[in-house]
């Protein structure tokens, strides 16, 4: 089991050099540095010097690949890409373009993004789970039927209008909630209502639908029919077999986002001003600040390939079947 | 010649998307096989009535992708034999929606509204002045009475509608003819069957739906000669004309960029499975590195040097509209960068059961090349992958352009789109009285095509292949 993890953990370097060289080339050498530089520094104000002095005051001056004035090892990094993407490795980001430490920004604002995206996951599992069982229950009725046009109908909305809608509905016209904001601790408990609300709502169609098609598929099979053949209930049946090995495809679905929940949801916290890492990169992408995006691309890189691993571990742990080799 | 056709790149794809679903057509016309799973669509009830909602988005999308330039009037005087054209590239469709196009007010205007939705300082005939909601410009200009315009809406929609019906009924006789002369019975017992539903393709269900969209079409095309049926947004441009440019984009980007990856999956998918060994290492490896970039974050990426780009070659791009184009293409094609790892991974899979059966290894061991056995083996075996894969990301497609517009990594923000009516509505709710009719036009058109598309993507998909029920 460990030989494994290892391996996984080892095969997953090459893939991040993978992903920190495709960074490298879209963000130094389709676009030069110069470029850069001219595009902060706008129309009016570009002369040679002030592209000098950008570029010095945000360590872009530097070769790209291979620093020929420089002594022994400094030839390799003295260079670009050794400041700007090799020490993502340690996860050193850097500063951002308006001098803040991206690393402590990310670590601060992770927890907000997380105290949205968890919720939304859990009530959203637990109610899309209940009900796709609930529909299961009564399939090939009207009940079944209903439900399915209702699903489609929910999966066919643009998640920006769920979050209008929302924000219109419960914000203004009743005015439960506020609208949009965030707060540390209890406080902040009514500004997390309305995005968990939409987020779970958001979720329902594409969800419940995958879970129902998972059951369906469950209940042809022939332990289904050997526990129905010794009298089980239909209630036992659907509880203590369907839904049991149901969970092994759930579950893998589940754990392969877990990590990427810290990355939090660009729209939903932009659109209620929650201040996580989704509106931490739309801010940077408003604001073109290109350290901040490729940080953003490096960690959302190692979180996936996190979920992935942890994919395989659960599989087993869930799957007595499965063995890791 | 008076007018001068301009080819857009998105253009010259979305005609060569055409000819290829005609080849397509054709070809599978000819083959019992390939035709059987299109008679099981054509037999469901759901799949008619979604063909025929998306041919109407199809008809609009092709009709704005046809693009001209008018020719100028020569000034008076002008000596030179050469003729000029205006700058403004329209389509087919601005012109047939020329009215539309043109009738812009002030600002907010609500739908059949005749009035300004703000208040404005009116200067009366006998010079004093005094602030209210002044009249549109065009929307009920016609009448004298702003408040009876009730009976005359009324009245132009019934109208209209009747004209539609009428077309509508145009078209049922027509094809009850055919259908009669092809089975070689009376008309009339042919639409005797249709009426009863007692026909194969259920063309019942197929009119019914038709005659619906004819008659809210002629009645809506009466009224906007007169009315701002969708009302106006911020800046006066009618509602309905922006939902209506807007089909192009959506279809645009979620055809296109299934189009556009198809050469790279195709060829990386099948080499995978076909060769396996160290080939199919590498191209694993690729698609997992992509994989791992969460997709928004390479969009991001992607369309931001893209801006820096474009921002510093300004000098080359002619036009707003064709650099408006050219990023839509780039979207497309960033779009499919993203997306093609799930196709290629089935194919990758298909093949590689593909390779064992029967019919390949016999070909191998005969001496058949590989890559004829590739062309000739297995790619026409994994087509069907293709097909249901371009059908089931149409409407995930049409929904992330209007998110990625929204963060402004969508589209050009001078082209029409959804994303962009509801990016530029998005204040708008908070308005008091509240300016709803963006968001719902956006919301309408938006919805109405991607639960058609979803709809029949299900019936595509369970004609093709059983087995990939709920796959996706």
């Amino acid at each position: 089991m460990s030989a494994y993890i290892l391996r996984r953990l080892l095969y997953a370097i090459p893939i991040l050099i993978g992903v920190n060289l495709l960074t490298f080339v879209l963000f130094f050498v389709v676009n030069s540095p110069d470029d850069m530089a001219r595009m902060h520094l706008g129309e009016k104000r570009v002369t040679a010097e002030a592209v000098a002095a950008w570029k010095a005051d945000h360590g872009y001056d530097k070769p790209m690949l291979y620093n020929a004035e420089a002594e022994g090892l400094g030839r390799l990094t003295e260079t670009i890409f050794f400041d700007k993407s090799v020490r993502l490795f340690v996860f050193d980001f850097g500063s951002s373009d308006d001098g803040r430490d991206i690393g402590r920004d990310i670590a601060q604002r992770m927890w907000p993004s997380l105290a949205i995206a968890l919720p939304v996951l859990l009530v959203g599992l637990a109610f899309n789970i209940s009900y796709a069982l609930f529909i299961v229950f009564f399939r090939a009725t009207y009940v079944d039927l209903a439900s399915v046009v209702l699903l489609v109908t929910m999966m066919s909305i643009s998640g920006l209008f769920y979050i209008i809608g929302g924000q219109f509905l419960l914000g203004k016209l009743f005015q439960l909630v506020p609208i949009s904001g965030y707060d540390t601790g209890l406080a902040g408990l009514k500004f997390l209502v309305l995005p968990v609300i939409v987020g779970v709502i958001g979720g329902i169609g594409a969800g419940t639908r995958w879970y129902r098609t998972l059951f369906l598929e469950e209940i042809g099979r022939d332990y289904v029919r050997t526990a129905r053949a010794k009298g089980l209930g239909e209630r036992l049946v659907l509880f203590r077999h369907v839904l049991r090995n149901a969970l092994i495809p759930i579950l893998t679905g589940v754990v392969v986002v877990l990590p990427l929940l810290f990355m939090g949801s660009l729209i939903t916290e932009s659109f209620f001003a929650i201040p996580g890492l989704g509106s931490y990169t739309i801010d940077a992408i408003s604001n073109q600040d290109f350290a901040i995006v490729r940080s953003m691309v490096f960690l959302g890189a190692v979180l996936y390939i996190l979920g992935l691993i942890l994919t395989d571990i659960s599989y087993t742990l869930a799957d007595p079947r499965v063995r890791l080799q | 010649m008076p007018l001068m056709p301009v080819v857009l790149w998105t253009d010259a794809l979305l005609y060569l998307l055409l000819v290829l679903l005609g080849g397509f057509a054709w070809h599978a016309a000819r083959h019992e096989h390939l035709r059987a799973p299109w008679r099981r669509v054509a037999r469901s009830r759901i799949g008619v009535v979604t063909l025929v909602v998306l041919g109407c988005y199809l008809l609009v999308a092709v009709l704005d992708s046809v693009h001209l330039r008018l020719r100028l009037a020569d000034p008076p005087g002008a000596t030179s034999a050469e003729t000029r054209y205006s700058p403004e590239v329209l389509s087919l469709l601005d012109l047939a929606l020329d009215g539309l196009r043109s009738q812009s007010e002030k600002t907010y205007s609500a739908p059949f509204a005749t009035h300004l939705y703000v208040k404005e300082a009116i200067e009366l005939p006998d010079g004093r002045v005094l602030r209210d909601y002044p009249r549109l410009v065009h929307g009920g200009a016609h009448l004298d009475d702003p408040d009876a315009r009730g009976l005359d809406i009324l009245w132009r929609g019934l109208l209209g509608a009747l004209l539609g019906l009428a077309l509508w009924g145009a078209i049922l006789f027509a094809l009850s003819a055919a259908l009669a002369r092809r089975r070689g019975i009376a008309p009339a017992l042919m639409r005797a069957r249709i009426k009863a539903g007692r026909t194969e393709v259920p063309w019942r269900a197929a009119l019914l739906t038709l005659g619906l969209i004819l008659a809210l079409v002629g009645a809506v095309a009466l009224l906007a000669g007169h009315y701002h049926v969708l009302g106006t947004d911020k800046v006066g441009e009618d509602v309905l004309y922006q939902a209506l440019k807007s089909v192009r984009t959506g279809l645009l980007i979620g055809t296109l960029t299934t189009l556009v990856m198809l050469p790279a999956a195709l060829l990386l998918g099948i080499m995978a499975g076909y060769f396996r060994g160290w080939v199919d290492d590498l191209i694993q490896y690729l698609y997992t590195t992509l994989n791992a970039i969460p997709g928004v974050l390479l969009i991001a990426a992607a369309v931001l040097m893209l801006q820096v780009y474009m921002s510093n070659h300004a000098e080359d791009f002619a036009s707003l509209v064709e650099r408006a184009d050219l990023r839509l293409l780039f979207l497309c094609l960033i779009l499919g960068v993203t997306s093609w790892t799930g196709l290629c991974r089935l194919l990758r899979g298909e093949t590689l059961k593909l390779r064992e059966s029967d019919y390949v290894q016999a070909a191998s061991a005969l001496g058949v090349g590989h890559f004829t056995i590739i062309g000739r083996h297995i790619l026409p075996n994994v087509m069907h992958i293709v097909l249901i894969t371009l059908v089931l990301d149409f409407s995930g497609l049409v929904l992330a352009e209007a998110v990625l517009s929204y963060v402004n990594i969508g589209v050009d923000p001078t082209m029409n789109s959804w994303g962009n009516m509801i990016n530029g509505a998005r204040l708008e709710l908070a308005r008091e009285p509240v300016v709803w009719w963006s968001l719902s036009a956006a919301f309408v058109f938006m919805f109405t095509l991607v639960l058609a598309a979803n709809l029949f993507a299900d019936v595509v998909r369970d004609a093709f292949d059983p087995r990939l029920r709920g796959a996706a």
